[in-house]
């Protein structure tokens, strides 16, 4: 079928199955908007900001766990784009981006609105492509999509040109993919997983460390298996929050820099790390040789290169972790003994009980920590909770029941602000029957907070609960502990009437000051079904615990304010 | 840089951005590169990279990790036994004898290439190590240019 370039992209993304586009218009992508306005098989969603378009369809691509598809046009649209790109790629999260380019024969010469996308976005990519012939383009689709799915999932950039776009030729959408240099190895070595599952059989005190890997390969339910089928105990970094499910026994928490204790000490007394789909990231690990120091290493990851990275491992086991996980589980059926690990299970309860995951609540003032507990409580599982970046994020991961993964959205590995609110609206774009909450402070929130109109045009009634103690409060945290409390540029005591704010833009707002107002206001929100803003005051020296300092051994954590200030 | 020197060959797409994913590569990761060359290989759509480079084990094992991670990369060679050249072009004033200059370059397995009105160019083809010794050897005949190739290898 003969068409133009620009009705190809559109065509490509209905074949793809694609059913909502966060995008902007700009020149340079004009052809490709003006098929967009003539067809019906998806819907377009205007953002504000293209960072904002990212991060929603980032955000879509988390909750549903389909490829999320975003479109920009050349130059500062591009560029706007790409620390949702990086957002992405960090977290290893499948999308499509469609950039406009300036016209092939402009490439090159400085022209209007021209920027070398391709070089920009190549570190903070999966892979990109810029299209230079108009017979590539169905083929590069094609790709774009198979490659940002497969192996380690992450985000593939499409740069257009405005002459392909306009140019008409042959549409055939490729049936199946073929790059000869790309084969994911998905099935881990037969041998390795054998050797690993020895290990497991005679460990005495193993412990699963399970990262975010095991939410995109949707292997949650396997993993919990694993778990129960030995009675081994868990830990969860932040990007794997849900998988196992808060009320499960086998749980000890999330470790790393805010971790709870009981899961740090896991990892430090452990004699065998069973890693499925984490990274050893500098905030999980801590000082890197005290770290795990006792425990053997197996590590399954899709990822080689994340495969003795950092530590070293001795079992490295390059696949998806749904298969290994099945054969692992395979292999351990019959042979596993439940109640060998009883002793190790009570060793952590203990710790656990020593100094649970917990905080001092006030009558006088909101404690941050207590907001996600009553959120979790009211909710629970039905929330979708998303977050920006900072105390909130950690209050949250920490303290919020997350049953189920894809529950949890946030930006683990770049730590972008701005990040949860038009996440949360790609998040209720994808899963419209779920209530979806942006967990957010009040420096976050203004990062993208453009986005109320966005909400507000296409009816997105996504929460946003803004812990605000007046301060950029992770920050003002390490002043606290680690620069005397010189509190350099933090103090954000200037700020915007939140509830005026939100209501400008037709929007709801809401103040609140104490307890009973926060509930009558979450579930007003709830009810009006509109876009909001619930502005807590809360506790403004509150303080993220328990930490890890930076560099620090996981078992030395400052676990209240009192030993801090000793 | 300290570390252990390693060649890597690197067989590619043969497309228009493939050799900046490579050195982007290495410069966004803080991997050293100490020569580096490409070209095409005869009829196919593959490319050959040479690249010698520095670091420790667990450098290296990341390099060649990151590579394969590169989606137009089929394959990442490291091999014990490669078989390495390197070749030299150098430029000396007419002055200098060319007798000799033909005797030394022919030592490293090379000769003259060029003699000119005022300049004589001389050519060597070698190992790395031995590349080393002519750049030292050649010194005395007052070089005015100097330009090295890069390693190439092959697997034995």
């Amino acid at each position: 079928m003969k068409m133009n370039g620009a009705r190809m992209v559109c065509e490509a993304l209905i074949a793809e199955g694609v059913k909502t586009v966060f995008g902007y218009p700009g020149g340079a992508i004009m052809n490709v908007y003006d098929e967009i306005y003539k067809q019906d098989g998806f819907e377009h969603i205007l953002n504000r900001h293209e960072q904002a378009s990212v991060h929603a369809a980032d955000g879509y691509a988390r909750a549903t766990g389909k490829v999320g598809v975003a479109m920009v046009t050349s130059g500062p649209g591009f560029t706007n784009a790409v620390t949702g790109l990086a957002t992405a790629y960090m977290d290893s999260i499948p999308m499509v981006i469609i950039s406009g380019q300036v016209p092939l024969a402009l490439i090159g010469t400085d022209g209007f609105q021209e920027i070398d996308a391709i070089g920009i976005s190549r570190q903070c990519t999966k892979h990109n492509f810029l299209v230079r012939e108009l017979s590539e383009l169905p083929r590069i689709m094609k790709e774009a999509f198979h490659i940002a799915r497969t192996g380690r999932p992450g985000p593939v950039l499409v740069d257009v040109p405005k002459d392909i776009t306009a140019e008409i030729g042959d549409f055939i959408y490729p049936d199946s993919v073929n790059i000869p240099s790309y084969k994911p190895t998905v099935k881990g070595n037969k041998r390795q997983i054998e050797k690993a599952i020895d290990a497991i059989l005679k460990a005495k005190k193993p412990l699963l460390y399970i990262g975010g890997g095991v939410v995109l390969s949707n292997a949650s339910d396997l993993v919990r298996k694993l778990a129960d089928m030995g009675q081994i105990p868990a830990v969860e970094t932040l990007m794997a929050r849900g998988v196992m499910g808060a009320s499960n026994p086998l749980l000890q928490g999330m470790l790393g820099m805010h971790g709870n204790y009981g899961s740090n000490m896991a990892m430090s007394e452990t004699d065998l790390v069973i890693s499925l789909g984490a990274r050893f990231d500098d905030r999980v690990t801590g000082k890197l040789s005290e770290f795990a120091k006792y425990a053997d290493v197996i590590h399954v990851d899709i990822d080689a290169a994340n495969i003795g990275k950092l530590v070293d491992v001795d079992y490295p086991i390059v696949g998806d972790v749904t298969h290994v996980v099945e054969k692992m589980i395979e292999g351990l059926e019959g042979k596993i003994n439940p109640d060998k690990y009883t002793d190790w299970r009570e060793v952590l309860e203990r710790y656990d009980n020593l100094h649970p995951q917990s905080f001092t609540d006030s009558d006088t003032v909101i404690k941050p920590q207590w907001v996600i507990e009553r959120i979790g409580e009211l909710l629970g599982e039905q929330a979708i909770i998303t977050s920006d970046v900072g105390q909130h994020q950690m209050w949250a991961a920490q303290h919020y029941p997350f049953d189920r993964p894809r529950q949890w959205i946030n930006s683990g590995g770049l730590g972008t602000m701005g990040f949860g609110f038009p996440a949360a609206l790609g998040a209720k774009r994808g899963c419209p029957d779920k209530t979806v909450i942006n967990i957010t402070g009040d420096g976050s929130i203004l990062m993208n907070v453009q986005e109320l109109v966005t909400a507000s045009e296409y009816k997105i009634p996504v929460i946003n609960v803004i812990l605000n103690n007046h301060f950029l409060g992770m920050v003002r945290q390490w002043q606290t502990f680690f620069y005397e409390a010189r509190y350099a540029e933090t103090d954000l005591s200037y700020q915007p009437n939140f509830k005026a704010l939100a209501e400008s833009c037709g929007g709801i707002g809401y103040d609140v000051t104490t307890k009973e107002e926060f509930d009558s206001a979450l579930k007003d929100a709830i009810k009006k079904d509109k876009v909001a803003f619930i502005n807590v005051a809360v506790n403004r020296f509150e303080n993220v615990l328990p930490m890890v300092p930076a560099g620090g051994a996981l078992y030395n954590m400052i676990l209240d304010d009192q030993q801090k200030e000793k | 840089m300290s570390g252990t020197r390693r060649v890597i060959s690197v067989l590619v797409e043969n497309e228009s951005s493939v050799l900046a994913r490579v050195s982007g590569l290495f410069a966004a990761r803080g991997y050293n590169i100490e020569t580096l060359t490409v070209a095409p290989l005869p009829d196919t759509n593959r490319s050959r990279i040479t690249i010698v480079t520095k670091g420790s084990e667990r450098i290296l094992e990341q390099i060649s990790k990151q590579l394969h991670k590169l989606i137009p990369i089929y394959k990442v060679v490291e091999h014990e036994e490669m078989v390495e050249k390197e070749m030299v072009l150098v430029k000396l004033p007419i002055e200098e004898s060319l007798a000799d200059i033909q005797a030394l370059c022919s030592a490293y397995n090379g000769g003259i290439a060029n003699v000119g009105m005022d300049i004589i160019i001389g050519m060597v083809a070698d190992e790395p190590r031995r590349v080393k010794h002519f750049l030292e050897a050649i010194k005395r005949y007052n070089p005015i240019e100097i330009v090295r190739g890069g390693v190439v290898a092959i697997e034995r």
